[in-house]
């Protein structure tokens, strides 16, 4: 993109002014409307629920180990797993991506100076803030055991932990999540800079759009569902609840609406990171923009309409499965194109292994993992056995951890110094982005055997099945791995910013991008010190110049460019 | 010793389905790992090739191609409807019940499986069943959703409270195999387990014959049980052999069309008959005022399953299905009412002194 500004030193933080050091008060920062100081709120309140969320999923690695449980009651177990499922999915994998990175780059990244709704913004976060510590309150004062999809009537009647509390908190999480869909949507389509066209967007936009049309059409419905269930426990009005007149499946009906879609809130966001992540360390355009930008307004689309592959065996009808099924498999076409796109993108690239780009390659291997298992579970007959078992476990947290938290830690590893204009050690950044990977296929591939076996998911004892015990032990071993990668860059990220020689320049990756090249790191309050004007498309890297440079570096002879007369493929 | 033993990666086979199935999965699977090799090796291979600072050409780059995306799109596409047919069939087969087959009635409840088969004999946690012999469970819950899952038969169904969901299967193999709960259920999820013992068709008749391994019948059948019900809630003082002012017969109803008072019809499967015991006001048949008292929280699921396969006895077998007319006598006549001890006496002829009530209720006692 055209950089009106440029800049060719990195600036001085002791001198410059930017947006982390304009004001050190906290009411500057409990009261601000800066989408980047929102960003980094929720950077620290996301990264809390994280490790407490992994806290929970120890408890119940560690209780697998044995075929009788370890320390745990079953109420106590059933707590914990719900504990984890809740915090991750509402707390964790909705707003991480969005709320953080999102909130952080889409202003900068279209040339803006804040999200459409600043005040708006900050409200999400205050909403999201006060939902979290309900629903903390909630999972330790007496905890829930419903699992954290609250079939009914087990939610509604027959469990006696503090679901009320919970949901009410989960409704209210909600509205964080609309008004951050509200907020972007907005943002994209008014406060694009002069120049910025649709086709000029980055795709990390772009999945954001996606993302957003979903949050505002789903959430209120799971919204309003568990709400019902809340009137159900509370007043006994009959909705789900055959005893009242209700009906059990209708709720899931209605929660799946949503809580499918909720499943691309996640990963879709993740997805833009990888784009802008190979782009810059191929140096290259991505291959196939349109296929790549389109696939995420399709996945946003058909994911709508797939909802009822989780209720193949629910006692819908055969024909109901039958359609949901064809359309599942329709749903997996776009991601199969991102990921060849992805891959192709390398294809006469400059291709660097720094931390961000060795995340993105873990992820690409993860997904297709998860997406791959997914036909198992798209294929209705395959379903029938695998439903409710490890098998869905093990997919979804590849597609979970795998897709969404992997690209959430490489686009952190990616825009940090952007973020806080510091550089973190490279050695551990890609130590962990190595040890992670390993650590995640160690503790999810068994949990595939265990889920074709026929262990079911939610179970807390298999006394019943004692060789099931190899694979849960080696699960639970490759999960210690797993949370020592989590860890690592816990420590070397906050190392980064305590240290100070290690100030990063605006663009410390050459990568291309309005935050990149017109912004300084960290950049100011108002983002850019003058309206940007964009000419390029985006991604308009050079990676014959780019290995030419280094090949000049080591003496050895450059690499031939195109002839200049010669049509070049676009 | 045999790997597999201690460290199985496929479970048994051991129900006419399960080959099949297995099929399927090997299928998706070998797709599945050559396409995570493909994916693997071409990142792995531009990766390399293309590390910056190497002499690989780079001139004219592509940076869109119809005909790639084209590829792209399809070769999943095709492949993925190819699967979609396949697994729609198999579980189309699944889903269907078997023209003959021997039943079981399945109640899920917090936490345990509850199993009656026609003759009577009940079992909990323990399904006993002749090898070669296509079953169909009849199952609903008492309380919260439930799964049938019996990983051997490559089956699961979901227990629902407030309506009877079906699955049908036949094993092939003799043999234990574990019948587990797959739907969280509360506190003990876990322990909502048993077991299927699979037996050879002349083991099974032995074990029937002795009434069980461990449970004597109680009840004689299904049918009587029915019947036992039918007199301690005296239904046929209303329901007698021919329509009266206060009652429909219910001879030869099962299966049929029913007239409702708001002109539509309604097929008197067992749904429906469920329906009209627990809260007969929701759907009257056309001619009848709201007389009958519900019985909803009076009669456990048990009850009305056995009440239902009472009134399915009494229906003509070779008209089932069809349209009866309205008012016509059965093939068979409901006894009239019967007083409290022609109860007692006819369950005991059945070899029984028959659910008491309060065995009853200790079956049920969660």
């Amino acid at each position: 993109m055209s950089a009106i500004l440029e800049r060719t030193a990195a600036p001085d933080p002791q001198v410059k002014k930017n947006y982390l050091n304009a004001d050190h008060t906290l009411a500057s920062w409990l009261l601000t409307t800066d989408h980047k100081r929102i960003a980094v709120l929720y950077l620290i309140g996301v990264t809390v629920m994280f490790f407490l969320g992994s806290l929970a999923a120890a408890f119940v690695r560690f209780e697998l180990t044995s075929p009788r449980g370890q320390i745990l009651t079953h109420e106590t177990y059933n707590k914990m797993f719900t504990a984890h499922g809740v915090i991750m999915i509402f707390f964790f994998l909705i707003p991480a991506v969005p709320a953080v990175l999102g909130n952080f780059l889409i202003p900068m990244m279209i040339g803006a100076r804040d999200l459409a709704f600043p005040r708006l913004n900050l409200a999400s976060w205050y909403v999201w803030t006060i939902s979290a510590v309900i629903v903390l309150t909630g999972l330790i004062m007496g905890g829930v055991d419903t699992g954290w999809t609250f079939y009914t009537p087990l939610s509604s009647l027959y469990s006696n932990t503090q679901v009320s509390l919970v949901l009410v908190g989960l409704f209210l999480s909600g509205f964080s999540s609309i008004m951050t869909g509200v907020n972007f949507i907005a943002t994209i389509h008014k406060m694009r800079a002069p120049g910025m066209t649709w086709f000029k967007l980055p795709l990390y936009v772009w999945s954001h759009y996606a993302t957003s049309v979903i949050i505002i059409l789903g959430t209120p419905v799971v919204a309003i569902t568990l709400f019902l269930v809340v009137l159900e426990r509370t007043f006994r009005i009959g909705i789900f609840s055959p005893e009242l007149g209700g009906d059990p499946v209708l709720f899931q009906h209605l929660f799946w609406f949503y809580s499918h879609p909720a499943v691309y809130i996640m990963v879709l966001p993740a997805m833009g990171v990888i784009s802008e992540v190979i782009t810059c360390f191929s140096r290259r355009q991505i291959f196939g923009y349109r296929f790549v930008a389109m696939s995420s307004m399709a996945i946003a689309a058909i994911g709508f309409l797939v909802w009822g592959h989780h209720m193949y065996v629910s006692s819908q009808s055969v024909l109901q499965g039958l359609i949901f099924s064809l359309l599942s498999f329709l749903v997996a076409v776009p991601s199969a194109i991102k990921v060849f796109n992805w891959s192709l993108t390398m294809w006469r690239g400059s291709v660097q292994f720094s931390t961000p780009m060795i995340y993105a390659l873990a992820f690409i291997g993860l997904f297709v993992i998860g997406g791959l298992t997914g036909l198992y579970l798209a294929a209705i007959d395959t379903d029938v056995h695998l439903t409710g078992t490890y098998f869905i476990v093990a997919h979804f947290h590849y597609v979970m951890v795998g897709g969404a938290i992997l690209a959430f830690l490489g686009g952190i590893h990616f825009w940090w110094p952007k973020m806080f204009g510091k550089m973190y050690n490279e050695f551990w950044g890609r130590l962990s982005a190595m040890v992670i990977f390993l650590g995640f296929n160690f503790t999810f591939f068994p949990q595939f055997i265990l889920g074709y076996l026929g262990m079911p998911r939610r179970y807390h004892v298999y006394y019943f099945a004692p060789e099931w015990q190899f694979y849960h032990v080696a699960s639970s071993l490759g999960s210690t791995i797993l949370g020592i990668g989590f860890l690592m860059p816990a420590f070397y990220l906050t190392a980064s910013l305590l240290r100070k020689d290690n100030v990063a320049p605006a663009n410390p990756w050459g990568a291309k991008g309005l935050e990149w090249e017109n912004a300084s790191s960290p950049p100011v309050t108002l983002n850019f010190e003058s309206q940007p004007i964009v000419t390029e498309n985006p991604y308009n890297y050079d990676p014959i110049e780019d290995t030419n440079k280094v090949r000049r570096e080591a003496g050895l002879p450059e690499i031939p460019r195109e002839d200049p007369d010669k049509e070049v493929h676009h | 010793m045999n790997i597999f033993k201690v460290l199985p990666v496929a479970p048994e086979q051991a129900s006419e389905r399960a080959f099949g199935y297995d099929l399927i999965f090997w299928t998706i699977t070998i797709l599945a790992v050559v396409f995570t090799i493909l994916v693997f090796a071409l990142v792995l291979a531009l990766a390399v090739r293309y590390r910056r600072g190497s002499s690989a050409d780079r001139r004219y780059p592509v940076y869109h191609s119809n005909g790639i995306e084209a590829v792209l799109t399809l070769v999943p596409l095709v492949l993925g409807l190819g699967i979609f047919a396949w697994s729609s069939a198999d579980f189309v087969k699944f889903r269907q019940r078997p023209k003959e087959s021997m039943e079981i009635f399945v109640i899920g409840k917090q936490w345990m499986w509850h199993l009656q088969h026609m003759n009577g004999i009940r079992e909990n946690n323990e399904l006993h069943i002749p090898v070669d012999t296509p079953i169909t469970m009849t199952m609903i819950s008492q309380d919260v959703i439930h799964a049938m899952y019996i990983p051997a038969f490559r089956v699961q169904y979901h227990v629902v409270p407030g309506r009877y969901t079906e699955m049908s299967f036949t094993a092939t193999k003799p043999g234990r195999y574990k019948m587990l709960c797959a739907m969280h259920c509360g506190t003990q999820h876990s322990e909502m387990v048993g077991f299927v013992y699979v037996m050879s068709k002349s083991d099974y008749a032995r074990w029937i014959e002795g009434g069980g391994n461990r449970y004597e019948p109680r009840a004689a059948t299904m049918v009587a049980a029915g019947e036992q019900v039918w007199n301690r809630k005296a239904c046929g003082n209303c329901h007698a052999g021919m329509d009266t002012v206060r009652g429909p017969t219910l001879n030869g109803i099962f299966n049929a069309q029913r007239r409702l008072t708001d002109g539509s019809t309604a097929k008197a499967a067992p749904d429906y008959l469920r329906e009209s015991i627990l809260l007969p006001w929701l759907r009257l048949t056309k001619g009848y005022e709201t007389t009958m008292p519900a019985y909803k929280g009076q009669l456990t699921e048990e009850e009305v399953l056995q009440l239902i396969e009472y009134i399915k006895s009494n229906s003509n077998t070779s008209t089932s299905g069809s349209p009866q007319p309205y008012s016509a006598p059965g093939a068979r006549t409901l006894p009239t009412p019967t007083h409290p001890e022609n109860a007692t006496n006819r369950a005991n002829r059945y070899g029984s002194a028959g659910v008491t009530q309060s065995e009853e209720g200790a079956m049920n006692a969660r």
